[in-house]
């Protein structure tokens, strides 16, 4: 659709006058084409019975008479107009009004060969009169002739009938009416006929494939002269509104993106996702054994989405709404309340149902009539019950690149049929997608846990952490994983171990006050004789002190007495120390 | 049997598409069979497709020229420049008069 969109502004942008179209007005087809079919030009449409030939270019013809204004010419070889508008009545389209209201002329030409005896030369110029009575008593734009190979049934003369078709689309050429011709494909050609080689335009081919006892429509532009197509075989879908083909691959990579962050649903794994949540308008894939909670963090995921007010679609290939509804109020997720407010819707359907590129189609259709900003598909494995891993990725990467395009954040779950992280077991998703969320069974001590972790988060911190998962009654809840000595601790084994701390922490609580006590009383044990000591150091002080000042006295008065005593003696013996003088003047 | 063909009237249409070669030769060998074999016992009506289209659908003309022949029942059609007198008869389940 962005491509059209695109190539249309070229188109416009460019010198060169636009190569003319008819739009068809059919879901998807004026995309793969751009634009339509080659306008004034015939194309031929080609497939096996039972393929939708018949009812896309009635389609053609029905959408331009009321879409677009031209007036549209179907002449039927195989059914009576009478057939053909109570064939396409379920798809809404009133054939009738539209004869009544000159925008549509159905001729229907019935050739019976038992009737008709053929003998020289003819040509078929009731053929070219009737057509042209018919395109100008409404100004027809549009013709559809279907089948005219039924010619060749009724007529023996080859060399005529394929000489007067060639004029046939000459006429239609110069009649510059955009024209469709239908033809049943033949062994080794596309048409039983060889129409091909007069209708060089446009060339589209209708398949109606049964694999797996499951069938696909499909649809692949052949040729186009003078314009680019697609060249893949788009899936296609007739329901009640007709025909949708789903031009799914878009050959660039230049979507748009956003750095908006979306909520997980889930506080703790948000917080693991460096406490935001997804990068809206990315592709989450959680993946998981059996009975892991996938379908749960995908309905919190929805959860949280609508309650942002986000419209939200969520695709169940294995429950029933109300299944889905029912398990996920266990664990305090009301999804009914966001059914009622028109925000989710459920889209389930078997696998089987159809086929995978027709789950596809439903999907797109879905989105383009919903317009949701979250989508779900729950899960992804029981495709494969449908095709092979091959084409599940196919179709799971360009369902991807389209939500890219919308900006709607898809979150698929899928079942990992082992124990051990395998890449293959994901339907080869996992190197597309964004981010991917893996839920593990950790088997201990005779329980079975979960371990969830984040192996990839493209383009923000993201833990490494394996977390434990837990579904309570309140939701969802990560907690930490212990790692004890045998590994990982989980569940009742993580509950023991942190009772086990407890007490180890009580009692070593306990044995510190013990402890703190002893060496309480050590101190003041050890206090009690620093004082004794101190005492009687003091006292030994004491003693010393009062010796050294009884020895100072005793000296003191021994130096006293002798004093004295040298006194008195040089008061008797004054001469002798006169004399000494003497002498010493001497 | 003869008289029981005597009896029938033979209403013939031959539808034209202008004065071609291929549409006069048909109106002439048909004119020529009916002169000997049905003579007195049957009308022919030429309609000419150019003048009036909106006729072809009614009697399912897609090639021209074509000869219908709505009575005796059931419906015939004959389709060329009628140029195999034999194919004709048959087609048109005429019993041949006999020299």
């Amino acid at each position: 659709m962005a491509t059209a969109r695109t190539k249309n502004k070229k188109i416009t942008s460019s010198p060169l006058p636009l190569f003319p179209k008819a739009s068809t007005g059919i879901n998807g087809f004026d995309e793969i084409t751009q634009g339509g079919l080659p306008q004034g030009r015939p194309t031929l449409v080609c497939g096996e019975a039972g393929s939708g030939k018949t009812l896309f270019s009635m389609e053609f013809i029905v959408r331009g008479a009321v879409e677009f204004n031209e007036p549209g010419v179907f002449m039927a070889f195989e059914e009576k107009a009478e057939e053909l508008a109570a064939n396409v009545s379920s798809l809404g389209f009133d054939l009738n009004k539209l004869v009544k209201q000159n925008k549509l002329r159905i001729d229907y030409v019935h050739i019976e060969r038992s009737e008709i005896e053929e003998t020289g030369e003819y040509d078929l110029d009731g053929l070219f009169i009737r057509l042209g009575h018919a395109i100008d008593s409404i100004g027809a734009k549009r013709v559809v002739l279907d089948t005219i190979e039924n010619l060749f049934a009724g007529l023996t003369n080859q060399a005529i009938l394929r000489a007067e078709l060639r004029r046939l689309f000459q006429w239609l050429k110069e009649k510059n009416v955009t024209a469709i011709i239908t033809g049943e494909k033949g062994t080794g050609m596309l048409t039983r006929e060889g129409l091909e080689e007069y209708v060089s335009d446009c060339v589209i081919l209708l398949d109606h494939r049964v694999n797996n006892q499951i069938s696909t429509r499909r649809l692949r532009v052949i040729k186009y002269r003078g314009s680019s197509h697609g060249t893949n075989e788009y899936p296609f879908l007739i329901d009640q509104d007709g025909i949708s083909v789903l031009p799914v691959t878009s050959l660039k990579l230049e979507a748009k993106i956003s750095s908006q962050r979306v909520s997980t649903g889930i506080e703790s794994m948000d917080e693991m996702l460096d406490g935001k949540g997804f990068f809206r308008g990315g592709s989450i894939l959680v993946s998981g054994t059996a009975g892991t909670g996938k379908t749960s963090i995908a309905a919190c995921f929805a959860d949280a989405a609508c309650k942002r007010n986000e419209r939200c679609i969520y695709f169940a290939f294995e429950e029933s709404p109300d299944q889905i509804i029912r398990n996920m109020r266990s664990i305090g997720v009301d999804l009914e309340k966001h059914i009622d407010n028109g925000l989710l819707k459920f889209h389930a359907s078997r696998p089987t149902m159809y086929g995978l590129e027709m789950h596809l189609v439903v999907i797109y259709k879905m989105i383009k009539k919903f317009k949701p900003r979250t989508i779900i598909l729950d899960p992804i494995s029981n495709l494969i019950t449908v095709g092979n891993v091959g084409e599940v990725k196919s179709i799971l990467v360009r369902l991807i690149d389209f939500l890219q395009t919308q900006q709607i954040t898809v979150l698929f779950t899928a079942l990992s049929l082992n124990n051990i992280v395998n890449e293959q077991t994901d339907e080869g998703v996992s190197s597309l997608v964004d981010a991917w969320i893996l839920i593990r069974d950790i088997e201990l001590n005779g329980e079975r846990n979960r371990g969830l972790y984040i192996m990839k988060s493209r383009g923000m911190k993201h833990s490494n952490q394996v977390r434990e998962f837990t579904i309570t009654d309140t939701g969802l809840k990560l907690e930490e994983v212990y790692l004890g000595q045998d590994g990982i601790l989980t569940g009742s084994a993580r509950q023991a171990h942190l009772l086990h701390q407890q007490t180890e922490s009580l009692l070593m609580k306990h044995s510190l006050g013990r402890k703190d006590k002893e060496v309480e009383r050590k101190s003041r044990e050890l206090q009690a004789r620093i004082d004794t000591l101190t005492s009687e150091f003091e006292s030994i002080k004491e003693e010393l002190k009062n010796d050294s000042i009884e020895q100072e006295l005793r000296n003191e008065v021994l130096r006293q007495n002798r004093e004295e005593i040298a006194q008195l003696r040089s008061n008797r013996n004054n001469i002798p120390a006169a004399a000494g003088t003497k002498k010493n003047k001497k | 049997m003869i008289m029981a063909v005597k009896e029938k009237k033979w209403q013939l249409k031959l539808y034209v598409a202008g004065q071609t070669l291929k549409s006069v030769t048909a109106l002439r060998n048909l004119n020529k069979y009916c002169e000997t074999h049905l003579k007195g016992q049957y009308t022919i009506e030429v309609i000419d497709l150019l003048v009036k289209p909106q006729l072809a659908e009614g009697d399912q003309i897609f090639a021209i020229p074509t000869l219908v022949r709505k009575v005796p029942e059931p419906i015939r059609k004959i389709i060329g420049d009628l140029s195999n007198e034999e194919k004709v008869l048959v087609g048109l389940n005429i019993v041949p008069v006999n020299n």
